[in-house]
């Protein structure tokens, strides 16, 4: 492990963010114009990142089973098509949708950890981890204690990370920052930091139960600190923005951003997810209207 | 294993051109005199070429003394006839109409800018032409508010005034020019650069379309000798220059002994200064828009960074990755960053001074990026290492080319930003307001951007010290330029 060998940063001292000039950045980003084949290959690998999720209290078993099909059968009409990254339920789902994604590549992933506020004890979050890693989550999405960090509390937060991680074992280990409580990006940028020494093997914006949600700006922000920390550790982490993007224009100009600061190493969905539930159709209608000309109706595409 | 980031990615843009079919360019533009296109005394016309395919695009009138005298006369009649006497209200009517047309039409001039400058559309288009509509729009309001401008003075119009523009931003420049000439109530005759006269003749089209009384604008087309004609012509009041020092110094010379007004806004050699407590991702974004804005056809273009050497390695291997993912090219591809030389003159001297940056021992660094085979074109360069003594240095490059240096002090800084014959723009990173404010009142220059880079606003006065200039253009200090008061 990483955080064994190296000098940790004084997180009170993480680089300082400044607001205007990421808004300027991101105006540039949304300016770039994919068109035609770019676009094409864009929609598809957006799909390839999808996290496909469904985190309601109504969540059922039917639904869960349901949803993990459509991971699967994206839209049979298409050949050629990927399938989504991952499933991401709550995790008394985990084992329905372990054994619906049976003998396929699309991974389940877990929320844990008192999913969406993390308000409970140490003990009770890292024991949820290891039941959701044992049933058979391949990914476990953590939050962070929103208010030890802002109590200045540092040393907690990378402490709980550190301790989560090592519950995950094998599974691999998505911190969630929740950006949209973090007031400042100053404050993401230090929240990054914390996340990626302690462990983490992808940050992530938001539990989607918070607005905002994911930004493109707070995507940028994060992404430079994944950039400086691989610069600084010679270690990938892995960046996924959760939350609000759900439409196929958005997600590309994600996409925009991810090559522009990361290049071509995390454009993969191994280093890059898209945490959305309605994306995939957005997606799906657009990749069928550049090979046909013609948008579909919503009702040819099938809602899971 | 060294660390690198690969922006050659699998997934790459697809061209995105901004269409042309919408833009009608005549074969020949005469000037625009007295509300009418007349053609030049001499008969004789020059070519106006695209920058980016080296294909002419139409020919101008080239304009000699007697088209300038022509020119004059008509502007001196429509000043006597019409404009002198035309209420304030009525002034800043007409103004209001031409920001309105060009607002209209902005997407056509923005594609014309393009063309015939080099520039990307992504810049004519979201800068470019919006701020012409906004300087328009500003001093038309001005138009009859002047005695609210100068408290207890009386004032009045000086007359004609002579214009001379340069190439790097052809209708901005315009803009700035018109405007307040003519919100002061004076009449003008407009000489557009050399290489890029179109956008001023389509606006000579809007003006006619806007039934400004005839003269009011005259636009004349030429070279050098067509501008000196009109510096020399004994009935012009007030000349604005803007362009190089060289040219500046020769105009002061020819002004001199005369009564008339002048101003000029000329060359710089702006300073970008990054402290080690600045927002350093945030700095580099305003290091890129400081230089390789309008391909660093840029008077006042950040071309010296100093960055302080606590985090040296760190800004320029930022800096070095964001210069990557810059894409050089076709200048109406909306993806393009980083357009064409304006001229081929130009592209010369830019190679020539990165010739003498190479002999002089300072370090070359130019990004991977391919260039088109037909055009104008240099890629983003740094000169790392570089010394207040080199060249590249001292003089004004006026391409994307930018000397880097590094600093311990903050004295430092700020004696090698000032050590410099020019004075027009210098910029200040770091996120210590306090510090903001001490170093940026030590800068001296006209324009000193704290925390960002290239931002106008016509409100905003522009302006240069030492060698960049005389006077003020934009906000209420452009209007001094072009009144009497008493």
């Amino acid at each position: 492990m990483a955080a064994a060998t190296q000098t940790l940063p004084d997180f009170r001292y993480s680089p300082v963010v400044d607001q205007v000039g990421v808004a300027d950045r991101i105006a540039r980003v949304t300016a770039r114009s994919i068109k035609k084949e770019s676009k094409i290959e864009a929609l598809k690998l957006a799909l390839s990142m999808l996290d496909l999720t469904t985190l309601d209290a109504k969540d059922t078993a039917g639904k869960v089973r349901q949803l993990c099909y459509k991971a699967r059968h994206l839209h049979d009409d298409l050949p050629d098509l990927p399938t989504v990254a991952a499933v991401c339920v709550y995790p008394n789902m985990v084992s329905v949708a372990k054994k619906a994604l049976e003998g396929s590549t699309v991974k389940v992933a877990s929320v844990a950890t008192a999913f969406p506020t993390g308000m409970t004890s140490l003990d009770i979050k890292l024991e949820e981890t290891r039941r959701v890693v044992s049933e058979g989550a391949d990914e476990v999405d953590m939050v962070i204690s929103r208010g030890r960090f802002f109590a200045g509390d540092y040393n907690y937060v990378f402490d709980e990370i550190a301790a989560v991680k090592e519950a995950c074992g094998q599974a691999h280990l998505k911190v969630i920052l929740e950006t949209g409580e973090l007031e400042t990006y100053d404050n993401v940028r230090r929240a990054s930091e914390i996340a990626m020494y302690a462990g983490a093997d992808f940050i992530k914006t938001s539990t989607g139960k918070v607005k905002p949600a994911a930004t493109l700006e707070v995507t940028l922000v994060m992404l430079e600190a994944i950039r400086d920390y691989y610069y600084q550790t010679g270690r990938m982490v892995g960046m996924k923005p959760a939350g609000g993007i759900s439409n196929a224009k958005l997600a590309i100009q994600y996409l925009v951003l991810l090559k522009e600061t990361l290049g071509e190493a995390w454009m993969t969905p191994q280093y890059f997810r898209f945490g959305a539930s309605s994306l995939a159709n957005d997606l799906l209608m657009q990749i069928v209207k550049q090979k046909t000309g013609i948008y579909q109706s919503i009702d040819y595409f099938s809602k899971d | 294993m060294e660390r690198r980031i690969e922006f050659n990615t699998s997934w790459q843009y697809s061209p995105a051109p901004e269409s042309t079919d919408h833009i009608v360019l005549s074969k020949r533009y005469d000037n625009f005199i007295g509300g009418a296109f007349v053609p030049p005394a001499s008969g004789k016309y020059f070519d106006t070429i695209n920058p980016a395919t080296e294909e002419k695009l139409s020919e101008v009138a080239l304009s000699d003394e007697a088209d300038v005298n022509r020119a004059v006369e008509s502007a001196r009649e429509a000043f006597n006839r019409y404009w002198s006497k035309c209420l304030p209200a009525e002034r800043g009517k007409y103004l209001y109409r031409i920001a309105r047309l060009i607002q209209e039409r902005a997407r056509e001039f923005a594609v014309i800018e393009s063309l015939d400058g080099g520039k990307p559309i992504r810049e004519s288009r979201t800068v470019d032409i919006p701020l012409v509509a906004a300087h328009f729009f500003y001093y038309a309001g001005w138009a009859d508010k002047l005695e609210y401008a100068f408290p207890n003075r009386r004032v009045s119009p000086l007359g004609v005034a002579g214009q001379i523009i340069p190439w790097n931003f052809p209708l901005l420049m315009a803009a700035w020019k018109i405007a307040p000439a003519l919100a002061c109530g004076n009449t003008v005759v407009l000489k557009p650069a050399e290489t890029t006269p179109l956008t001023a003749l389509k606006l000579a089209e809007l003006i006619q379309e806007a039934d400004l009384p005839p003269g009011v604008v005259n636009i004349i087309t030429g070279a050098g000798e067509t501008g000196q004609a009109l510096v020399r012509h004994p009935d012009v009041d007030k000349i604005a220059f803007t362009g190089s020092t060289e040219v500046g110094r020769i105009i002061q010379k020819e002004l001199a002994g005369t009564n008339k007004k002048y101003t000029l806004e000329l060359g710089g050699k702006a300073a970008n200064i990054i402290f080690e407590d600045a927002a350093l991702d945030q700095a580099v974004e305003g290091i890129i828009n400081g230089i390789f804005f309008n391909q660093g056809h840029v008077c006042c273009a950040g071309s010296r960074l100093f960055v302080q050497e606590s985090v040296a390695d760190t800004v320029i291997r930022k800096l070095k990755d964001r210069m990557e993912s810059l894409i050089v090219g076709n200048p109406l591809d909306k993806n393009t960053d980083i357009g064409a030389i304006n001229s081929r003159q130009q592209l010369d001297t830019i190679n020539s001074y990165i010739e003498i940056g190479q002999k002089e021992g300072a370090e070359l660094y130019q990004t991977s990026c391919p260039l088109p085979e037909r055009g104008y074109w240099c890629r983003p360069t740094l000169f790392l290492n570089a010394s207040q003594s080199h060249r590249i240095v001292q003089e004004e490059i006026f391409g994307p080319v930018l000397a880097v240096q590094t600093f311990r002090t903050a004295e430092e800084a700020i004696e090698k930003a000032n050590n410099t014959p020019y004075g027009l723009s210098g910029g200040v990173w770091s996120d210590k307001g306090a510090k903001v404010f001490k170093i940026t009142s030590k800068i001296r220059s006209g324009v000193v951007w704290a925390n960002t880079y290239n931002k106008f606003d016509p409100t905003a006065p522009f302006g240069g010290y030492k060698e960049s200039g005389v006077g003020r253009e934009g906000g209420l200090h452009g209007l001094l330029p072009y009144v009497n008061l008493a």
